[in-house]
Order: C-alpha cells, then structure tokens, then sequence
C-alpha cells in the first residue's frame, strides 16, 4: 500500500519516505531529537495522538506544529530542535 | 458566513461514524470533523502499511461517498457557542452553525508520571498503537508494553505487525483480578473471541500481573527500564517502552458548551441522558466522552445520538445493545483498577509538567490548579494541562481548571480573522 | 450570633493580597509592626495575575507620572530576583501616522521632566530595533530602561519577605468592616487599623469610594524567541487607556522571557463576567495583526480575562478613608497597579505612620472623591 514514496527534508537533510506516514514517522527514521524542552532536554512524540504536544517542530516554516497529526507531502520542509 | 448543517459530528471515532451513518440515513445534511488526517479515530485509525479494519473501512468508504456528508479532515474545534462552531484546519479558519452538535470526542490515553517518562522512546501503550501505524520504524526494535487493560495486548499486537519485537507486557493489575476479569467475559462473546484472538496471536509474549515499571533509564533516550513485580526488580533493555494506565474521556469541547459533567473516578465525562442528550439544547454526546465503554459501546451511542439528533426514534434492542456494553465497561474498571502504588512512582525530582518541565517537588503547598500554575508554571504549556492536569486529578492532587477558548492552540489568525461568531458575549469559561 | 468571638489585635490589618496589598504587607513589616494580611484567593490571582506586568512611565497624567517614576525606581531593588522574572526589554511606543509621530516631542520633555530617559527613534531604526513590523510606520520613541515582570511571582515574593519578618497570612475573606477592626467571613474579628486593598472587590468594604470594573483580555502564544524584543505599544495607547469608551482596544505586545508573546489590550465597560468574548480578542488581534503582520501564523495558547480597578478620576485612592475610624486604602490603580505598586505601598504606609511623603500625596487622597 505504501509503494509510492515521497521525499523530505530534515534539518537539511533530503530521505525517502512511504506516502501516508506522519511527519513524526519520518522524523523517527534518523537520530534526533524532535524538540528541547524548556530546560533543554530532549523531547519525542510521547501521545502519538496530538494531546501531549512533545512531537513539535517547524514544518514549512511554520513553527511548533504537532508532527504526529501532520500526514507527509512531497517536498515538505521540516526543522527539529536537533 | 457560517456554512449551516444539520449535524454537526465532532470525532471521527466508532462514535462518531455511527452518529454520522443514522444522521445520513434519517436525510440530515451532516458534517463530521476529526483532527486527525483520516475517519476512523483511535481505535480505528488507517493503518499507513495496512489500510483501516476491514469493518472500518466499508463504513468509511460508504460514508465518503454519501452526498450529504461533508468531512473536514485535520480540523479542531477552537471555539462554541450555542449553534455555531469556530473550526480550524490545516490553512484556514472555518465558521460552521448546525442544529444538532454530536460531541464524540473520544478519549485520550491515562499517562502517569514516573521518573524517567519524559526519555525520547517512552510513549503511552495507545500511544505506540497510533505511532505503528502512523508508520513509526519499529522493524527489529526492542518494545515493552506496560500499564494497564486489555489496550496493551492490542497495542502488543500492532507493535509486532510492524515488526517490533515485543519483549514482555506488564499489567499493574494481580493475576487474580486479570483472571477473574477472564471469567466473565462470557458475558460478552464478542469480547471473549476479541480477547482469545489476541491472546492467541501473543501467545509467546511474556504477560506479567502485578508489574509496574518504576523507571526508564537511558542518556538522551530510553535504553533500559525497571520493572517491578510480585518476584522483586527486573532490568530490562529495550528501545522502546509504551505504558498506559487506561483511557480518560475528551470533555474539553463539553465543557466549553457549559454541558454538565459527572465525575467517574478521578475524571469527568460528560452527563447523558438514555437518548445520549446532555443537559444543553441541540447538543449530544456519545461514546468514550460520556465515559469509557470501549468501542462497541460507542458504536451504539453515536447511533442512538445520530437517530435522536435527526429526530428518528431510538429501538429498544438498540439500547439495550448500548446498556450491556456499557455493563462490560464497569467489570473492565472494577479488575483494571489501579493499584495506588503507580499512583505514587513520580519522585519530587520527577517532572510532572512536560511543556514547563515543572517537577511534582514544585507543586508541594498548592491546593488548587490556578495557584499552582500562577506560581509553578504547571499547565500553562502547549497541551493546556491535557498531560499534567489529568496526572494530577489521578494522583489525588488537584482537577484541571475550566475551559476557555482556545479549545486547542489555535493560530492567531484564526481568533483574529474570523468574522465574529456572535456579537454578544456567549462564550462560557 | 453563634459564630465564635475570637479577636486578635494588630498594628494593621490588610485585606488583599494581590501586589498593592503585598508591597503595602512588605513595607509595613519593614517597621516591626504586627501584620496581618488576609486573603482568601490565589496570591496576586485577581487584576495582579491577569496584567501584562510592563513597567511603564505614563505621561498623560502629571500625578500618575510622578507615582509611576517614584514606583519604577523602588523596582530597581528587584531586578535580578529569578521568580519576578524582570526583563529590561525597554518600550518601543510605535507611530503609525504622522500625527502620532509630531506627539514625540512633547512626550519627550515631559518624561525628561521626570528623569526619565527615552529618545525618539528614527524609522530606519525603528526597523533595526523590530524588523518584524509592518512596512510603512512613522517611527517611534524608546524608553530604554522600562522593563517586564511576572506580576503574581512578585505578589509572592513580597508577601514571602513580609511573612519572613512575622507578617501573618489568613486565608479567609474580610465579610464585614466593624468600628474598630474587621469580622473575616469565618467570625474571627481582628483589631486594628485597616487597609484595604482589595482591587475590584472595593466596593464591598468601602462603597463610599466610587469604583468600576474595566475588563481586559490577553493572549498568549507558545515560544517564538528574538521575534519581538521590545515591549510595544502604539502611540494611541492612551487614547485606548484613557478614553471612557465602552470598548476599546490598542496594539499592545510583550515579549515574555520564556520566548512567549503576549497580546493585549482590550479596555471594556459593562461586562462583568470573566467570559472571553471572540468579538473583542478578534478587534484585539487585528489591531496587533495591523502592526505586527507575523503574528497572525503563531500558535495562540491561552486567552484570558481580568479586570482594572478604575476611580473615579483615573487616580488610584491612596491615603485615609474619610469619616471612618483608622481606615486606609490603597486601590483603583486600573492598569497601572503593578508599576506604581511599589510607590502606592510607601505613599499610603508613610501616610499612617504620620512621615512625609516621598512625594505630594494629595492627588491621590481619597477625600477628594468620598460623598
């Protein structure tokens, strides 16, 4: 079901990725961190299901957006914390 | 301009479908949102690699293709009113009125705090489900599931069809209760059969009672956890740990409309009457929201809620259907029932707001919500205390204060562009 | 009656513990008098938590600028104090128009009559201080020295160094005022000199001093640090502020230490629920939007509400309540209660102590309104 593949970038960072994914999914396949919290430590997808917003980073260009609840597209832009 | 329906179904969850399908079929002109990309809700969400149930998916699809329904996919209620919605989606600010409201707002997963829960690799059982198939990597990695309820085998099972490797399920509750909750399954075949299947499919898994993981260890991310049972402390190494102590009802939409609420247990839902009517004109409740009843019983509930909305006449059988679902939710919570040990695995050093990183020590003194978030900061991050505030209302601390709007973080835009829902003052705090 | 018949005696008793009450608790404590300070809420929980919490020097007013620079040097003791969370962001006022520009210099000599230091700024800098405003403003002016704080960790620090020098905290209300003292809702009566300070619940003790209630709401949104950094205010503030319309609105933003920014203000008469109304937030926002474009794809939070205290005559009462026994008051401040808290407290304690006052107290005694 997931032949069709999309590609993204992360932190720069151009991978391949099934259609359909969330973007929390694709950033789940490199090592990083999706956000410092307030104190600095580091933060992944945590609900899965949009309440906890742990999972925020910027996606074209917006910020602080739940990567769990955003579906990937094809040439979409995403920023972590790192 | 407001685009006007006749029903208007908040949730895309068994309940809200079912609400959605008797509307459709009484003639109603019906609108049904989710915040979520696709229909399905939790329990039925589309699997990325595998698509929706198979249930699931001829209801959809048969729903998509009805003429009369409008679906407004990745949209959040910001803002009620009597009769009229202020609704957000990915681009824009929507502005919709009805006639009927059907909150199915389902349920959020119960997560309690523990030292080490804030580790990248920790997430709630419900939680890893909705990741799995949200197409999270889980090919070869190592997963505990923890916490509490049958959600954790189910959880256990998607785990592994995404190809985790699933090292153990720990359930908090006692062998004893876990097998007297067994025994009366028979009450529910649907559920015995559900049960045995899982079971069946696990059948390899270690599943330990009386278990609690106490702590998730790891440098930046999880690598081992802590688990305690009835035959001392175990360490484990793992990648991944969801742990879950149950599910608690989304009333923050019911809320906002002034709705009554009751209180069950720790938390509130939202107060129906047998025809699935809250005490507010025109606004209905179904499913999970109205307390957790898993989801047959929400299937029932938002058909009795889409046939009452649309003014059709609700069959006996129907609710009789609704009252003994309802009936296995009880015996689910009497042998679930939380052991106050896991009430009390938070250290003072432990935090208990994610958003603020505020630990539980910091809360020490503070009676009520709005003191403690004045002077701790506690609940005034993105989640708008949805993570900490119901903690706490489980740890006996102190309940979530009310609800404004925004119902969600909403962009500014959306409050300020929007042209107004009312030109008097209708907002309830 | 059937309650019980405790009294207990003080030097003075003060009803409300929000920043006017606890800078009052604060000061008075410094003399080693007996305190008591009863409240029965959150800690600066009424117009304290709900203000934006900017350190300003209003100018429209001789007397409240002259409260206000007195306030804002006692602030300066507390700069580097973590929960008060001051921040010297400074103002920016921002001209829209030429009309509002040609008011600079006038706000200049006033200010400088003061001491204050503030300077008029250029539009090319106005762009290099905010590069997020909107193309095409005027320019502005700049009171470098003007600051942020969190206004209810200040209400509890205060009251924490009152408390450290023997002040007592009673959570319970003051129901009733009596001849010598006050009954709490529990029965206890206290002895003693009274000072109210009790916002917009005013009127429940004193109805003789004339008060209103002006609704306010805030926005707040998640954590977008460097996009603002100053406090910014358009130069028709003080139209908004001062003016009696029922509603009114200003572009009035803050950046917030953690990042977050604050969006304000709204000014309203006539609605006394604390219900957030989506007509005003959206009249709010737009304003913000017509200055600061950017703002409109931020993540929005919070939405809160408050109300100001206001007198008669846009002066807080400071001073003794006329034709009543050994009562003091110190209210009314409407938005201006967290800069000029500090100077309000000293105005009305050196006052029942029988000293001279830092500054001319007259403006702000209560006897001028009282019927």
């Amino acid at each position: 079901m997931s032949a069709l593949s999309l590609r993204i970038q992360i932190d720069g960072e151009t991978i391949s990725v099934p259609a359909g994914i969330s973007v929390a999914a694709a950033i789940a396949r490199l090592p990083r961190a999706f956000r410092r919290s307030v104190s600095g430590q580091a933060r992944a997808p945590f609900c899965g299901m949009g309440i906890c917003f742990e999972c925020r980073v910027r996606i074209d260009g917006v910020a602080q957006q739940r990567a769990c609840m955003v579906p990937v597209r094809d040439g979409m832009q995403v920023a972590t914390d790192g | 301009m407001a685009e006007h329906y006749d029903v208007v179904i908040v949730g895309a969850g068994p309940a809200g479908l079912a609400a959605t399908e008797a509307a459709l079929a009484n003639g109603a002109r019906v609108a049904c949102l989710d915040a979520h990309a696709n229909l399905g809700g939790q329990v039925w969400r589309k699997d990325s690699a595998h698509g929706w149930p198979r249930r699931a998916r001829r209801i959809i699809n048969t729903l998509l293709a009805h003429p009369a329904m409008t679906w407004l996919p990745q949209t959040q209620v910001i803002a009620a009113d009597a009769g009229e919605l202020l609704l957000q989606d990915e681009k824009h600010a929507l502005h919709i009125s009805h006639n009927a409201l059907i909150i199915a707002t389902g349920a959020r997963e119960l997560l309690l705090p523990f030292p080490g829960w804030t580790l990248p690799g920790v997430t709630g059982a419900a939680g890893l489900q909705a990741l799995s198939k949200q197409g999270w990597p889980l090919t070869g990695r190592r997963v505990a599931i923890a916490g509490s309820g049958p959600l954790l085998l189910a959880a256990a099972v998607t785990a592994r069809r995404h190809g985790a490797r699933v090292l153990g399920i720990y359930e908090q509750a006692s062998e004893a209760a876990v097998r007297d909750f067994a025994r009366t399954l028979w009450r529910w075949p649907g559920k015995a059969w559900q049960a045995a299947m899982l079971r069946s499919q696990l059948a390899d898994i270690p599943y330990r009672c009386g278990s609690v993981v106490t702590r998730a260890k790891g440098d930046g991310a999880l690598q081992s956890i802590d688990i305690d049972g009835p035959h001392g402390t175990q360490r484990l190494e793992c990648d991944q740990l969801a742990v879950g102590y149950g599910l608690v009802p989304n009333v923050e939409l019911a809320q906002m409309l002034g709705c009554a609420l009751r209180q069950e247990g720790a938390h509130p839902c939202v107060n129906v009457d047998a025809l699935q009517r809250t005490d507010k004109s025109g606004v209905y409740a179904a499913g999970e929201a109205c307390g957790i009843g898993g989801r047959e019983c929400a299937w029932f509930e938002g058909r009795i809620a889409g046939l009452a909305a649309t003014g059709a006449s609700v069959g006996a059988t129907l609710l009789k259907q609704q009252q003994h679902a309802r009936a296995f939710a009880a015996t689910l919570h009497q042998h679930f029932k939380l052991d106050p040990y896991v009430h009390n695995l938070a250290m003072p050093d432990t935090l208990i707001c994610r958003c603020e990183d505020v630990p539980l020590r910091a809360l020490d003194g503070y009676d009520d919500a709005r003191s403690a978030k004045l002077a701790t900061r506690c609940g005034m991050g993105a989640c708008q205390g949805r993570i900490c505030g119901t903690a706490l209302a489980e740890l006996g601390r102190f309940a979530r204060s009310g609800q404004r709007p925004p119902l969600f973080p909403a962009r500014l835009s959306t409050l300020g562009e929007i042209s107004s829902l009312s030109d008097t003052e209708g907002f309830v705090s | 009656m059937g309650y019980r018949q405790h009294v207990k005696s003080y030097d003075l008793i003060i009803a409300g513990a929000g920043i006017i009450g606890t800078a009052c608790a604060d000061y008075a404590s410094q003399e080693g008098l007996r305190v008591v300070i009863v409240e029965p809420g959150a800690i600066g929980g009424g117009a304290t938590a709900a203000a934006m919490g900017h350190l300003v020097a209003m100018d429209d007013d001789r007397a409240e600028l002259a409260l206000a620079h007195y306030s804002l040097q006692l602030w300066e003791s507390y700069t580097g104090i973590a929960q008060i969370e001051y921040s010297r962001c400074g103002t920016l006022w921002v001209a829209a128009n030429e009309a509002d520009y040609a008011r600079i210099p006038q706000k200049l000599a006033r200010l400088a009559s003061f001491g204050v230091q503030a300077e008029r700024v250029e539009r090319e800098q106005l762009y290099r201080l905010e590069p997020t405003l909107k193309p095409g403003l005027h320019g502005g002016m700049r009171v470098p020295r003007e600051a942020v704080v969190y206004p209810p960790g200040m209400a509890r620090y205060l009251l924490d160094c009152a408390c450290a020098r023997g002040v007592e905290l009673l959570r319970d209300r003051v129901d009733v005022m009596t001849d010598d003292g006050v009954r709490l809702s529990d029965g206890t009566q206290l002895r003693g000199a009274v000072l109210v300070a009790t916002g917009c619940a005013l009127p429940q003790l004193l109805p003789q001093l004339p008060l209103r209630a002006r609704k306010g709401h805030l926005v707040i949104t998640d954590r977008y640090p460097g996009l603002v950094h100053h406090q910014l205010v358009e130069l028709g503030y003080a139209e908004s502020a001062h003016g009696d319309a029922d509603s009114s609105v200003a572009f009035n933003v803050q950046p917030r230490p953690t990042g977050q920014i604050l969006i304000g203000s709204s000014r309203e008469y006539g609605s006394d629920t604390p219900q957030v109304s989506m007509p005003i937030v959206r009249r709010m926002l737009e304003r913000a939007f017509n200055y600061l474009p950017a703002l409109r794809q931020l993540e929005a939070l919070r939405i809160w509400t408050g109300f100001r205290p206001v007198s008669v005559d846009g002066l807080p009462y400071l001073g003794r309540v006329p034709d009543r026994p050994n009562t003091w008051v110190a209210a009314g401040h409407e938005g201006l209660g967290i800069t000029t808290s500090l100077g309000s407290a000293r105005l009305v304690i050196d006052q029942w102590l029988g000293r001279s006052t830092a500054i001319d107290s007259r403006p702000y005694d209560p006897a001028r309104v009282a019927t």
